[in-house]
Order: C-alpha cells, then structure tokens, then sequence
C-alpha cells in the first residue's frame, strides 16, 4: 500500500552554477565574534529585486554568480531577477520562451527557470515573493561559506536543494509583472570609474604616493572572491608598516606590501593590518560588484557629501535596515 | 594608573562609519574598556548602530544613516569614553588547558631551542600568565591574546601551514593564541587546547569577549582525550 506522500513543493536547484548563495543584507551585530557580514555583493540589484515582490529588504534571495543555472518550481510562484543578463528562459511543456531581466514575473509549477553564462555583469539575484525560507542564525540567512555559516549547512547551494518558499507569499496585491525603471537598469558595460574616499590611513601617506591610482587603470584579478577583490596595474609605494589591526569596512581598499590594491567585499575579515588609505564609494562597490576578472577600471576621487546623501536615499527608498 | 582621558581620535570612514582611535600602541587595559564604551553605545543609541568591530586600540561604528548623524554620534564619545575608562577589568577568567608538545605542539622544542630555553620552561611561561582578549577576528572565535612573557616571544613561520589542527595553541611575537577551528596559519605551535572555543550551534558561539581573561595549564594526553580533543591532529 503506498505511503501518504507529500507533495513536493518549493524551488528545486537542477544546476546550482559554479557558485549560487542564499543572501539577506547580511549578519549584522556579530562582528565581535569574528564573523563576516556576508550579504549581497551588489546590495543595489539586491534591493531593487526584493522590491519588485514587495518583499522587506531582509527577504533571502539568491545571488548567483557566472550564471549556467536552473531550477525547477513544485508549486505556482512569483520571482524576480535582476543584476547580471544571463538571457534567462523558461522551459514550459517543452517549450522555452525568454524571460527579461529588471522583473518579476510568475514561475508555475513543473516549469523550470534557465540562466546562462553572463553575458553583461557578473552576479544576478533571483528573489521570490515571500524570501526563500532557509534558516536564520544570528539574526541572518546569509551564506558565508569562509565561516561556515547561514545558507544550508553554511555552503553554496548544490543540485540536491529544494528552497522552501514562503507560504504566505499569496498576497493581494500583483507583484508577477513588475519592472524596474529603465533609469535604474544599470549598463554594466559602461566603462568602469571606481570612486575612492579618503579611509583611516588616507592622511599617513604622502599624497604624491597615492596618485599613482588615479593616473593609471587597474585590472581586476582571477583571484578575486567575496572576500576581496584584487587588482594589478602600477604598484603604489609601501605605507605605514606595523599597523595594529583594527576594523575592517566593507569597500575599504587594503594596501599590501607589494602595492596591489584589494578592495575588501561582502565576506571580508573583521580584522587586518594593512593599511587602508580609501574606501570605495557604496555606489561604486556595487558596479564592481558586477565586473567581470579581466575588466580594466580606473579610480577617481570620491566626494563624501555627496556620497553619504545618495546613501541616505537609498536606505530611504528601499527601506533598508528596517 | 595615571592615564589622563585623552579625547579619542573620530575618523569619518565612507558614507555612515566612524573609527574611533582610542592609543597608538597596544595597551592591555584597553579591551576591556573599548568592550564597556561598546555597550554604553549600545544602550544609547539601540538599532540605530548596525555594528561594532572592536580592536586592540580602536572600535569600528556603523551607523544608520538615517537614524544617527555622525556628528551626534561622536560628539558622545568622549563623555562615554571617560565613563569607560573607570572600568578596570571586569570581564569574565577563562581557564583553558594544553597538551603541549609532541605532534601536537609541534614547533615547542624549536622554539625553546631558538630561545635557549627547555620546552619545560617554555610551558612554564606560557601558563605562567594572565593574558587579556585585546581582539576577536582573523577567523570565528580566534582571540589574540597579549602579551607572552619577552622570553618566549617568536616570529612567525616565513610560510604559513597550508591547515593546522583544530584547537591548536600558537604563539607569534608577543601574541598567542588558539585556532578554534582548522585553518592555514603561520603562528608557532607550541600545543593543543581540548575545548570547543567556537560552535555556530552553541548559544554563545564563543565563550570569548573583548576584554576577557585567559590562562593557560598543562594536562596530560589521557586528560586532554577525556576533556574532548582529538588524538590525530591533521597537518598540512
């Protein structure tokens, strides 16, 4: 006699890609224990995903780096998909029809969602009305496979999950065809200038020294993560040596003793001692975020005042950190 | 003491963080009161700090943008600092064991050869010490820990181990330190401490705060098996 069986349900990952994440804003209050922040790589794309769904910022999506993923609905549901273009279709009965990105739309059971290689930006974020349901830790579902932590078990998703979809995602309200404004569509393809703001070491340096960034443009490494996003071009002169560690902000450009510089990203250590004498713009660690290793950027001097308000106006419209 | 409550140094750090400087050189009474500005901060201004990294000299503030301005947040420093300042170690004796040497401390005997010492002697200075929790980071629930007795203190390796073993006690210049987890790392490993210092399943994660104590005492191989630790640590 057959067993009682459960429907299957929620968003079945067929192909996860080279590296697919469960991310929120990411694991705040914590640092203190050494953990990283985690969270998205570009909180923009982030938030205008969650948005389109009418989701609050600190909904789960995935972040799906390179692209060459798929995955399958077991029920009716409501995504949306920004970020990276990797020429997204749907395969239904058979049939695959394209699916544009900067949208929400509906994903019906037995229907599969298919992402290519990117073929402009690097990261796309796949939200779901409701947020994927994974478990929470310390106050976050966001994957920091370096510490273990968030996601499932702590590591990238695999072709064995099933996402858990929120169950009171049915609202009244039609969030499956929204879009966002063409004017917020960013053209990843737009040459790339990186706005530097003065960091903790800024003034330890003599300013001639730091002007070799600005007058000769950067490639960004293979050996680019997360973690750190590291650069080769024309070495700047060694800073302060023997620095006592401290803090570590997210965008802060770290300069090593070989004069390459690393910007320190979403899973960045909590700590170091290398001089820090910029940070990146918000705005700009978002652009980065989307830049292919190979690209050639150039840094141009930032302006906090105006930095800070564009901030403000951000976290104002998405009602982020509510 | 005659410390003078020197107003910290406030640096404005990107869109809506501030370092605040606290000394330039490493002092062991300042963990515990970065740690005690750290709550006051917390009960002062609640949701509106999206995170603090504490250091050995320095604390790191994000803030809300939206919630908080810069300047009213520095401009509260220094009175919460002075406050902090009254606050003479307060925090919490962690008493941790070791089985020194052998495969599990596998640097003791150079390092005691590099110091004209004998690796009894070394175990004698190392758990001769009260060391403070200056920091948390590098990874989970890794605590530097400072300072070691001058006598024993030791460069690093030129290259660092591809992964040591979990619980492994390592020393590097004036600092030392227990890896709470697996991890490449070039400190000088003198020996191995049984405890779980870090589980994500565990309510705290890490026994550890900023500003802490810690000593260390030696245990035999049967104990240091009875007390949890693994009898074949992994090298690479």
């Amino acid at each position: 006699m057959p067993g009682l069986e459960v429907a299957p349900s929620g968003l079945e990952v067929l192909q996860p890609g080279p590296l697919t994440l469960i991310q929120d804003p990411g694991r705040f209050g914590v640092a203190g224990l050494g953990l990283s922040q985690g969270g998205p790589m570009d909180l923009h794309a982030f938030c205008w995903a969650n948005r389109l769904l009418g989701n609050p910022m600190s909904a789960a999506m995935l972040e799906i780096t390179l692209g060459q993923a798929s995955f399958l609905a077991h029920q009716d549901m409501t995504l949306s998909l920004c970020g990276a273009d990797m020429q997204a279709r749907i395969v239904s009965n058979g049939e695959a029809r394209p699916q544009a990105n900067w949208r929400s739309f509906p994903l019906k059971a037995s229907e599969e969602l298919q992402l290519g290689a990117a073929v402009s930006g690097l990261r796309a974020y796949l939200a779901v009305k409701g947020g994927f349901q994974t478990q929470a830790i310390l106050g976050s579902r966001a994957t920091v496979v370096r510490n273990k932590l968030g996601g499932i078990n702590g590591e990238k998703l695999t072709e064995e999950n099933t996402l858990e979809v929120s169950n009171d995602s049915q609202t009244n309200l039609d969030v499956s065809s929204n879009k966002v404004p063409d004017r917020y569509q960013p053209n990843y393809s737009d040459p790339v200038r990186l706005e530097l703001l003065h960091g903790p070491q800024y003034m330890d340096y003599p300013p001639e020294q730091l002007t070799t960034l600005f007058d000769s443009r950067y490639r960004i490494s293979p050996s680019s993560d997360r973690m750190g996003i590291r650069f080769e071009g024309q070495a700047v002169q060694a800073g302060p040596a023997g620095m006592i560690s401290e803090g570590i902000s997210a965008g802060a450009m770290q300069l090593p003793p070989d004069g390459q510089p690393i910007i320190l990203m979403s899973d960045r250590q909590t700590l170091g001692g290398y001089p820090k004498p910029f940070i990146l713009s918000r705005y700009s660690q978002w652009c980065l975020a989307q830049c292919m290793p190979g690209t050639e950027v150039s840094f141009v001097p930032g302006d906090l005042t105006h930095a800070s308000k564009q901030w403000q106006e951000f976290v104002r419209f998405f009602e982020l950190f509510e | 003491m005659s410390q003078s409550p020197n107003a910290p140094e406030v640096i404005q750090i990107g869109e809506a963080q501030l370092l605040v400087r606290f000394a330039e050189a490493i002092d062991t009474a300042l963990p515990a009161r970065i740690a005690a500005l750290s709550t006051s901060l917390k009960q002062r201004f609640g949701n509106a700090l999206l995170e603090l990294v504490p250091s050995y000299t320095t604390l790191l503030i994000e803030y809300h943008p939206l919630k908080l301005s810069p300047l009213e947040l520095s401009t509260s420093i220094p009175t919460l600092w002075i406050q902090a300042q009254a606050v003479e170690s307060v925090g919490t004796l962690h008493r941790l064991p070791v089985l020194y040497g052998s495969r599990y401390g596998p640097d003791l005997a150079a390092l005691a050869q590099a110091k004209g010492l004998s690796p009894e002697e070394v175990i004698k200075l190392h758990t001769g010490r009260r060391y403070t929790i200056c920091a948390i980071g590098f990874a989970p629930g890794f605590a530097f820990l400072g300072e070691v007795d001058n006598a024993i203190r030791h460069p690093r390796h030129s290259a660092p181990r591809l992964s040591i073993p979990k619980g492994s006690v390592g020393i590097a210049e004036a600092q030392t330190a227990v890896y709470p987890d697996a991890s490449p790392g070039g400190w000088q490993i003198i020996g191995n401490c049984p405890l779980t210092l870090f589980n994500p399943d565990n309510e705290p994660m890490t026994p550890f705060i900023a500003g802490d104590s810690v000593e260390f005492y030696q245990v035999t191989e049967e104990q240091f098996i009875e007390l949890g630790g693994e009898p074949c640590p992994v090298w690479k």
